[in-house]
């Protein structure tokens, strides 16, 4: 069932209130209430927002979304907030207003950071928002779908269900069909690779792509049953047990093969959880370093190990997936890959570290009643792509070419999406020609 | 009454102002701050974005010039203007000297036309801030009492002070001043903090991100 942005979701389930204000009192740290205390009500945050700018209702205000810390932050944690409990300027949260907030907090935050550059305060919403999400689920709220894609994760191992049998399966499977060899569960290697569940279902051709790019630079490499997943649905549904069980597979995996490096496929969302807050979740430094396929491609790039035939056949532009651009720091990587290689290539405007979200971060490409919402935000992707003349758009995260794909079909729009693994695989030069 | 004004009053007002300003400043700080794991792209990345970040967020950036213009011009005619004001106005000059640094220490006075600049641009740059607040959808929304409180006691504070300087008059001086130790007292339980937090919070977001390669 679809619900309209902004609407009650309407579900029965009981909600904790105290819970919620309990966890947002824990997590309500002095990096947070710098924040709280900055912001100025002076609404710029909407006009970077693809959510208001797609829709124009100043309810998606960036802004909004820090009501309900503020909240928690004025009633229980300010300095004086004993004194404005007392005079009644701090009102307890309720009921009512937490599922008022709900779709605010989970709907419609891709949690891209947009809005902070904009914020004259640079106030990282995202970070914020990505906070109160525990605190909702923590009482009893939040998107079913999403929640039971992190469930799924615990479960069976990834949210679209590829146990360690079906990605057993499913590597031989793609092995035989394509005549690659995909390592699984290799006793050591320097390189442990990981894979979305995204593209394991649904753009398996990804996953061949890197297998022929890695054994094209002769990389020693596996992936590993023991942690293969590397979407973290934890981080994004707000569950953090979930968030770090998901890490520790993959850092337990990575230690058993004694890999020096783990590979993240395209998926943003896994990059920056994993490279930014996989050891702050597992509370220690990982004994290994985490790179983007596309940073390490450039890498193997750089040092003469990967070679492509240039690509002529289109113009093409590029898709910044907000966690390995603006808040990953690895914009540079995707250029360098493209660079001499995409014969005609035109950026976006804005684009790097600038560029709109695809509309479905953030976990929203798994709401379901996110979707009008987000094939209305796509709209600005496509004026984008458009203005460019390009016919085909490449880009580096499954999660982004999902959701594009489905807004793509939802409003019938004739450009190609292109995965840059994918492409730079297809034009790989065998290493006996380079 | 003038006497109380102008003494124990003013007294009263710097006081709380001061250490008021201090003690949310110092819990901020105090607060904890869960530590940072990850392994930085580059060593000085953190201390760079900070650095970065304090500056740039001071201008539109990112292409988002046009999308913020409205608030960028009337923003800096305000904060500019009263800055201004404050530290240069004549009377202030010489207020500052007399009550706390001596009159063999002190700066240039602002010459009658530029206080009228700085008066007009404090002025206009306030109200066109406020007129947003009250018509635009999206601030509308987001504004609650401490805003409008926030406004209009730094308009009458500017107001009263340029009738005091019209008319050198010991009353207006003093509802001038009054009007000063009002702003003074209710700053700290504000959001008025924002003119020191804005720091704390541009360095933090400046300080995680730069670490990872880009201060937004
Ligand atoms: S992080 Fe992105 S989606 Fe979330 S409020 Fe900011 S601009 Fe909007
Ligand atoms: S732009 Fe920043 S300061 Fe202004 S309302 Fe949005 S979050 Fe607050």
């Amino acid at each position: 069932m679809t619900v309209a942005p902004g609407t009650i979701a309407p579900d029965n389930r009981p909600v904790n209130v105290e819970a919620a204000v309990t966890k947002m009192e824990a997590l309500l740290g002095g990096h947070i209430a710098a924040y709280l205390d900055a912001c100025v009500h002076c609404g710029q945050c909407a006009q970077a927002c693809h959510f208001h700018e797609a829709t124009q209702d100043p309810r998606h205000t960036p802004a909004l979304k820090l009501q309900p810390m503020t909240r928690v932050y004025r009633r229980s944690k300010s300095p004086f907030a004993g004194l404005k409990k007392a005079l009644g300027l701090a009102p307890a949260i309720t009921e009512a207003e937490l599922r008022d907030w709900e779709p605010l907090i989970f709907d419609t935050c891709t949690m891209c950071a947009r809005c902070t550059i904009v914020c004259p305060m640079a106030i990282d919403i995202a970070s914020v928002v990505a906070a109160t999400r525990q605190a909702f689920v923590a009482a009893g709220l939040g998107p079913p779908d999403l929640l039971q894609a992190a469930d799924n994760a615990r479960d069976k191992g990834s949210p679209l269900g590829v146990t360690p049998e079906v990605l057993a399966d499913r590597v031989e499977w793609l092995a035989d069909d394509n005549e690659v060899e995909i390592p699984l569960d290799k006793e050591k290697a320097e390189v442990l690779l990981t894979v979305s569940s995204i593209e394991m279902m649904k753009y398996p051709d990804s996953v061949v792509a890197m297998a022929k790019l890695l054994n094209a630079a002769g990389i020693d490499w596996t992936l590993s049953s023991k942690g293969y997943e590397a979407t973290n649905f934890g981080v994004l549904s707000g569950k953090g047990d979930i968030a770090k069980t998901m890490v520790e597979r993959i850092a337990t995996a990575a230690e058993a093969v004694g890999a020096r490096t783990v590979v993240v496929p395209e998926c943003g969302h896994a990059y920056g959880v994993l490279r930014w807050s996989g050891a702050n979740l597992l509370g220690r430094a990982l004994p290994f370093e985490v790179v983007h396929i596309t940073e390490y491609l450039a890498d193997l790039k750089r040092q003469g190990r990967l070679k492509f035939k240039p690509y002529s056949e289109q113009a093409v532009t590029y898709h910044d997936p907000c966690q390995i651009s603006r808040r990953g720091g690895a914009t540079a990587d995707a250029r360098y890959l493209l660079d001499g290689f995409a014969t005609d290539f035109r950026e976006m405007t804005p684009t790097g570290n600038y560029n709109w979200c695809c509309g479905g971060g953030g976990g929203v490409q798994a709401m379901g009643r996110a979707a009008d919402v987000r094939h209305e935000v796509f709209r600005i992707k496509m004026a984008q792509v458009e203005a460019t003349g390009a016919p085909a758009l490449v880009s580096a995260c499954a999660n982004c070419r999902l959701t594009m794909d489905e807004s793509k079909a939802a409003l019938k729009w004739d450009k190609e999406l292109i995965s840059i693994v994918e492409l730079l695989a297809d034009n790989l030069v065998p290493a006996d020609k380079g | 009454m003038i006497e109380f004004i102008e003494g124990p009053l003013w007294y009263l007002a710097l006081a709380t102002f001061l250490v008021g300003v201090a003690w949310r400043l110092i819990v901020l700080v105090a607060m904890k701050r869960p530590s940072d794991l990850s392994q930085a792209r580059s060593a000085s990345g953190g201390l760079g974005g900070a650095l970065k970040a304090l500056i740039q967020h001071s201008v539109p950036h990112g292409g988002n010039l046009g999308r913020t213009l409205y608030h960028f011009v009337t923003g800096y005619m305000f904060h500019v203007g009263l800055l201004v004001l404050v530290l240069f106005a004549a009377p202030h000059v010489e207020f500052i000297q007399e009550r706390l640094i001596g009159s063999d220490l002190g700066w240039p006075k602002l010459p009658r036309w530029a206080f009228i600049v700085a008066a007009e641009a404090a002025f206009a740059g306030l109200i066109l801030l406020y007129v947003h607040r009250l018509t635009d959808p999206v601030k509308k929304q987001l504004t609650d009492i401490d805003d409008h409180l926030g406004v209009w006691l730094t308009f009458i504070a500017m107001l009263t002070g340029c009738l005091a300087l019209q008319e050198a008059h010991d009353g207006l001086r003093a509802t001038h001043m009054l009007s000063v130790e009002a702003l003074m007292i209710y700053f700290p339980f504000s959001r008025l903090m924002h003119a020191f937090t804005f720091v704390l919070a541009r360095a933090k977001t400046g300080a995680t991100y730069g670490r990872r390669g880009f201060a937004p």
